[in-house]
């Protein structure tokens, strides 16, 4: 029907484009709204009058500034066990073994997505149990113990529920890597060791960065296995669930402390171009 | 005892209910209550409960009460179910419910929110049968107005393991002194209402700060239940509010006493005897919940039938035993198929409930009757149990 190219541009993007307009920025523009409003203090109820007492009582309780602390650290850690675990695997992966048996390899990576969530967090607080879990069978002939629950419990669940999405763009990113480039390198006297941090690892920066994006994302805004695995131990997502039901707006204001360090974050990696390895 | 403590509430129900008396035909504009009489109109009622309490079959083909009401009234019934009272609050206040099985620390906010309609007890023949000291009581009603029928109760129990915790306690001191045999597995429920538990254990060992109610606090004795649950906090290995995780974590170990409810130890005791729970000597917190009706209701007539339907003695006593706790109706006690249910919950033994102190919501306008001071109001509980839990 339209005849001009734009036209009909336009038409093909408005859907996907109204979606993230309505969906995502506008749940975001609710979430800040609700963020400035009061609750009647004995039925919980919002009452939509202005007031900056949420963010307040979210910078002056020392409390909550520890928590977001807590989150970094746990978002962080998650991110470098997992790259640290992700390079050597894609590397293996993309480089080393056969092209016949990637397929294979890449679906064993997927598999644990198969399987729900809470099984395998679920699978994991069995394991961790401080005197009868398996992690501790393993680890008490050594003379240690099982780290029981809390955050260090909290960084293996995430680890290892997050790792997929840390090998899968780093493959990606290892695999359209020209063998020229790596026998050039071999070419010029380079030892192995050499070209994977000279060559390999600068130029599949950006898929690293991409994976960090889900690692450190999903991290900072989990609560459920921080429930199961962390004891007494607690993260933001936490304390949003905590307070939804009775003081919605103070959850929201909690709520943007993840959003504004994502969005910090995202500012920070945009130059790496990570963002088109997405 | 307790008329005139709510003076300020009943006041804005009252004005709340003429509000609502102006746009509802089914209201009696004396009382706010239905005058009747329950007619056989036909409708769909959506019931608002906790887990448990209106089965129709769909969890356990046997546990059904839903269906022979459809069927003898020709209510259509929806049953949505809810895990805290917070979430209940914020389902009902959202609207569409007719009726909801409220705890005590849901149904004040919910009757000063408007939300719920003054029942007219003539109207339920069933009521008759519910234990006194469960009738006209601060949280199902107000200013002299009955706001429901009560379902059943149940006391936050002292639960251990057996063989590891020598001897077994008898008091809370266990989960609160730091010189605890059991250090590091401890358990204790993870909501702003447990700050009454730490208000409980110090009306026995702190007298001076003159604590008669657990959910009238003023600052100073609020101050000081929050001290006790920073002393706790090092014993704790983990704060529960999801009762299968609670389970999971007795049998492997790493919790080996604390606050429970009935129900829990049942489960765990289920094929051979592995934890004791006792109400210990300085009293313990509990619930009691109450079926009440929406302000909003269109289909008055099915609620009421609702209502009486739900304590009716086999009912009653097929829910109670379904959920484990204590029935509301007292003919109830000879219909359930465990013929030892009531005595295992205490549904007869007055004595036994006199020091469980059911769950409240606090407000500013202490629910003890203190008019000198201010109490701390639950919106300030749940604050400063959020900022506990994250210190």
């Amino acid at each position: 029907m339209q005849r001009s190219p734009k036209a009909r541009a336009a038409s093909l993007i408005s859907l996907p484009l109204a979606w993230l307009l309505i969906i995502y920025i506008g749940s975001l523009f609710a979430l800040f709204i609700t963020s400035i409003w009061k609750i009647d203090t004995f039925t919980s109820e919002v009452i939509r009058e202005f007031t900056l007492q949420n963010f307040i009582d979210v910078v002056t309780d020392r409390a909550y500034f520890n928590v977001t602390i807590r989150t970094l650290i746990v978002a962080i850690s998650v991110t470098l066990i997992c790259a640290l675990i992700a390079i050597p695997m894609a590397f293996f992966m993309a480089r080393i073994a056969r092209p016949k048996s990637r397929p294979v390899l890449i679906a064993l990576v997927l598999t644990p997505l198969w399987a729900s969530y809470l099984v395998k967090i679920y699978a994991w607080r069995t394991m961790l149990y401080p005197d009868t879990g398996f992690l501790n069978w393993l680890i008490s002939p050594l003379g240690g113990s099982s780290p029981g629950f809390g955050m260090i419990a909290v960084i293996i669940g995430l680890s290892y529920l997050w790792l997929p999405y840390m090998v899968l763009p780093i493959y990606a990113g290892m695999e359209k890597l020209p063998n020229s480039v790596l026998d050039a390198s071999a070419d010029l006297g380079a030892k192995p060791g050499r070209t994977f941090f000279g060559v390999v690892l600068p130029i599949t920066w950006p898929a690293i960065i991409a994976g960090s994006i889900f690692t450190f994302s999903l991290s900072m805004g989990d609560y459920i296995t921080v429930q199961i695995l962390g004891g007494t131990f607690q993260m933001l997502g936490n304390v949003v669930y905590q307070n939804f039901s009775l003081n919605l707006p103070f959850a929201a204001a909690v709520a943007l402390i993840p959003v504004m360090i994502m969005i910090i974050y995202l500012g920070s990696v945009r130059k790496t171009g990570a963002l088109d390895n997405l | 005892m307790r008329v005139g403590k709510h003076r300020k509430l009943a006041a804005l129900v009252a004005i709340g209910t003429l509000l609502l008396a102006g746009c509802s035909s089914s209201s009696d504009e004396g009382s706010g209550a239905y005058a009747g009489p329950v007619k056989d109109t036909p409708g769909t009622i959506n019931v608002l409960a906790w887990p448990g309490y209106a089965e129709d079959g769909s969890t356990d083909p046997n546990v059904d009460w839903v269906t022979p009401f459809e069927e003898a009234t020709g209510c259509t019934v929806n049953v949505k179910t809810y895990g805290t009272s917070d979430e209940a609050v914020q389902l009902m206040q959202g609207g569409g419910y007719d009726v909801i099985s409220a705890s005590g620390d849901a149904s004040l906010r919910l009757i000063y929110g408007g939300d719920l309609q003054p029942v007219n007890l003539d109207l339920i023949p069933n009521y008759v049968g519910i234990f006194d000291n469960l009738k006209d009581r601060p949280w199902n009603t107000v200013d002299g107005k009955n706001y429901g029928v009560p379902h059943g109760r149940g006391a936050n129990v002292l639960q251990y393991t057996l063989g590891k915790v020598n001897p077994a306690p008898t008091s809370w001191s266990i989960v609160w002194e730091p010189n605890s045999p059991a250090k590091g597995k401890v358990t204790a429920y993870d909501s702003a209402i447990y700050i009454a538990d730490a208000a409980v254990y110090l009306m026995a060992t702190k007298p001076e700060l003159g604590i008669t109610d657990p959910y009238a606090l003023d600052q100073t004795q609020f101050d000081a239940a929050m001290a006790l649950l920073a002393q706790q906090r090092p014993l704790v290995a983990e704060y529960w509010s999801d009762y299968t995780k609670y389970i999971g974590a007795v049998q492997s170990g790493n919790i080996t006493v604390g606050t429970s409810w009935q129900v829990i130890a049942n489960v765990l005791n289920g094929e051979k005897a592995t934890v004791g729970a006792v109400k210990p000597v300085e009293g313990a917190t509990g619930w009691s919940d109450t079926w009440m009706i929406s302000s909003k209701t269109e289909v008055i007539d099915c609620a009421y039938k609702w209502l009486n339907h739900i304590i009716t003695p086999d009912v009653n006593a097929q829910a109670a035993e379904w959920f484990g706790e204590a029935p509301a109706n007292s003919k109830a006690c000879a219909l359930t198929d465990n013929k030892d249910h009531c005595k295992l919950y205490h549904a007869e033994e007055t004595d036994y409930w006199s020091n469980v102190y059911y769950w409240k919501t606090p407000t500013e306008e202490c629910l003890d009757g203190r008019t000198d001071v201010k109490c701390v109001p639950y919106a300030e509980w749940v604050k400063a149990w959020s900022s506990f839990r994250n210190q």
